[in-house]
């Protein structure tokens, strides 16, 4: 509710924060150098100055642009995410997230694909042609990929029954209102219910889950407009992309909702495939592994736990889109559209029937 | 507080599509039907319709937009290119006739909204609107059952489409 | 329901009264000295050739078509999801449900997996690259000149 609204504004905000800073680090680890090493001690300080120099740079509009849609547009780009995460769950408590509506990651998946129109906005306002070729690539590749995203969404939906994060989250862990069998098969009659860690998430109650987030990462990553799937943005063809044209704070706008972009998808793929808030660590015997990290249901320690393990998978699947920049070289247009449509949309539609007589297995 | 919200949501829908009407620039009339887009979806999760509500973000502002936006773009070959700002604007054409046909269908829906009585309908179920739950568990299940036939031939014109589409692509190549 | 939804209103509300903010503290710190030099359009330091009326490719369109055809049926698809395995229904209609049901979206995905399949075997998915234009020049000296050079210094 009203604690999510603020925790979700101020995380957005820290988000780039964090974000930026380790990107920078872990890129200069990646390649052998040291990173801002300037302000503050190992260059802590770095983003704090970046941000004062965004806030005091001019804000240019050129003369030939379209002056009231080149001002509105990365508003409107920053407000689609923003929006994204008021169905998030950020912990086991009913305050911790925002609107608690029942086809919640459909609604995520809808209001996300309104960037696409900011997109366009700046890149035809800005009246450059490289603004606009990014933005054309930009929604093009967006469109594309937005096909396995949400097929691989569907899968996870056909095994939970459910759109609302919450409950997906709950049945993942030892909290699960529902039975939960080892690999989601009733027959094999092991009850995991009590067990609880890994073996009641998503991915082990329908174990080839983990090829279809294999797909779920691939499309968000170009949801999101990352290397390798950055053409729209090639710094060395396109200069900068849709925001090539845009300086100062309005520029911060467009930076900000890229980061919240990415913190939003990787909660998505946690929530949705990594067991959400619940610890990893199973029951055995009577090592209660999972009781001593998850706390009880509803009291300030069981809460703590599930946002540390919740923040904890988010930021590993925020690493592993930072790793991946570093690691892969840009793809061209048409292995772009060959990803796509030829590999990833027919996996994943492959999937929903394998999903589907899982979830008949289930019952 | 409702009624606020609502009148305001019918301002926003009407306001944008009247800012559609009476641009001139066809790329402002595209992204104030954006605004429009949003405010019919509002008005349909007002209306108890959440699922339907959502439906009109993801198909009619993600895609049909993103299509209608990259039509103008398409087309727009007699625009000037020659620097200056970049801007396709429109002639009033027919504007006789569209008024008249605008009118006429005004006139019409006019007509069946005094006829068919919404506000009673509005009287007798509103606490049930407001109060219930989602409404796609209950598509999901029409769907399967009773409008089973409707939903396959669906299938079958998406299916249609895709090929008409791609018979398009092949032939402009 | 609809105080959920209000919620939602509340996070976009947010997200408004957020730009605002942010760049109205900008407005306060950042200086504005406009000149003509910095407000013409940015074209990697030449002076700007026309302005970006430019014609694209017919085939961001057909993307955008084929897009917009499958987010139809993801739309079928998210209502069918929520109920095709429900507990309930299953146990009353004695595991038929879940068969039914299983089958009846096989037929809608199916058929359009068909429609896919056709543009694929027709070869409208793949997007064409530009042909590699090689010059045509032949040099006065022979190749093998080049090897004996090679050859030559090659230790």
């Amino acid at each position: 509710m009203y604690i999510a609204l603020l925790i979700c504004i101020s995380l957005v905000l820290a988000n780039v924060v964090i974000g930026v800073y380790s990107e920078r680090k872990i890129a200069a680890f990646m390649q052998d150098r040291l990173g801002p090493m300037e302000v503050g001690k190992f260059g802590f300080l770095q983003i704090f100055a970046d941000l004062f120099k965004l806030l005091q740079k001019e804000d240019i509009v050129p003369a030939l642009a379209d002056r009231k849609l080149f001002l509105a547009a990365p508003c409107l780009i920053f407000i689609a995410i923003f929006a994204g995460f008021a169905v998030l769950p950020l912990g086991p408590s009913e305050y911790l997230q925002g609107a608690k509506v029942e086809i919640g990651v459909f609604y995520l998946l809808a209001i996300v694909s309104i960037d696409i129109i900011g997109i366009l906005m700046a890149g035809w306002a800005s009246n450059n042609k490289y603004s606009l070729y990014g933005a054309m690539r930009s929604v093009a590749q967006i469109v594309s990929y937005e096909i396995p995203l949400g097929l691989s969404v569907v899968c996870v939906v056909i095994i939970c029954q459910s759109l609302d994060l919450q409950e997906i989250s709950f049945q993942q862990g030892i909290f699960s209102p529902e039975e939960n069998y080892l690999f989601g098969i009733k027959a094999l009659g092991i009850d995991v219910t009590q067990v609880g860690g890994i073996f009641t998430w998503n991915v082990i109650r329908m174990p080839f889950f983990f090829f279809l987030y294999i797909v779920f990462f691939i499309a968000t990553l170009a949801e999101s407009n990352r290397a390798p799937f950055d053409i729209p943005e090639a710094e060395s063809e396109l200069v900068g992309g849709f925001h090539t044209e845009y300086s100062g704070m309005r520029w911060g706008l467009v930076f900000l909702s890229e980061y919240g972009m990415m913190l939003l998808v990787s909660f998505l793929g946690a929530i949705l495939f990594w067991g959400s808030w619940n610890t990893p660590f199973p029951n055995i015997g009577f090592v209660r592994l999972a009781d001593w990290t998850s706390g009880n249901s509803g009291t300030w320690v069981g809460i703590a736990w599930g946002v540390f393990w919740l923040f904890l998978k988010a930021y590993m699947g925020v690493f592993l889109q930072m790793w991946v920049r570093w690691t892969y070289p840009r793809l061209r247009v048409d292995q772009l559209m060959y990803l796509t449509w030829k590999v990833l949309t027919p996996i994943s539609i492959i999937f929903i029937f394998l999903s589907s007589i899982w979830r008949l297995l289930m019952i | 507080m409702l009624n606020i919200i609502l009148i305001a949501f019918c301002i926003l829908t009407v306001g944008s599509a009247l800012w559609v009407l009476w641009t001139k620039n066809v790329l402002h009339a595209a992204f104030a039907l954006l605004l429009t887009f949003l405010g019919v979806a509002a008005l349909y999760v007002m209306a108890g319709a959440d699922f339907l509500g959502i439906t009109q973000i993801l198909v009619y502002v993600g895609g049909i937009l993103v299509l209608l936006i990259f039509g103008i773009m398409l087309t727009n070959q007699a625009g000037n290119k020659e620097g200056g700002k970049n801007m396709i604007l429109t002639e009033n054409l027919n504007r006789f006739w569209g008024i008249l046909i605008a009118g006429g269908f005004f006139g019409l829906l006019f007509y069946t909204f005094t006829q068919a009585g919404f506000q009673e309908v509005e009287q007798q179920h509103f606490g049930e609107i407001s109060n219930h739950s989602s409404t796609i568990q209950i598509t999901g299940i029409q769907l399967m059952t009773d409008y089973v036939l409707p939903f396959e031939i669906v299938g079958v014109l998406l299916m249609i489409a895709l090929v008409g589409a791609s018979f398009l692509a092949s032939k402009n190549e | 329901m609809l105080t959920d939804f209000g919620y939602i209103l509340l996070f976009i509300i947010t997200g408004i009264v957020f730009c605002f903010v942010i760049l109205f503290v900008g407005k306060l710190l950042r200086p504005s000295r406009p000149n003509e030099e910095k407000l013409s359009t940015y074209e990697s330091g030449e002076a700007p050739e026309g302005n970006a009326n430019v014609r694209f490719n017919i085939r961001f369109y057909v993307i955008a078509l084929i897009f917009v055809l499958f987010e139809v049926e993801l739309v079928f698809l998210f209502p069918w999801a929520t109920v095709f395995g429900n507990k309930h229904l299953i146990e009353v209609t004695n595991g038929l449900w879940g068969w039914f049901a299983l089958a009846e979206m096989l037929i809608f995905v199916g058929t359009l997996a068909l429609g896919l399949a056709y543009a694929w075997v027709k070869g409208h998915l793949e997007w064409v690259r530009p042909k590699i234009q090689t010059q045509d020049f032949t040099s006065k000296v022979p190749a093998n000149l080049y090897e004996n050079i090679n050859k030559k210094y090659e230790k």
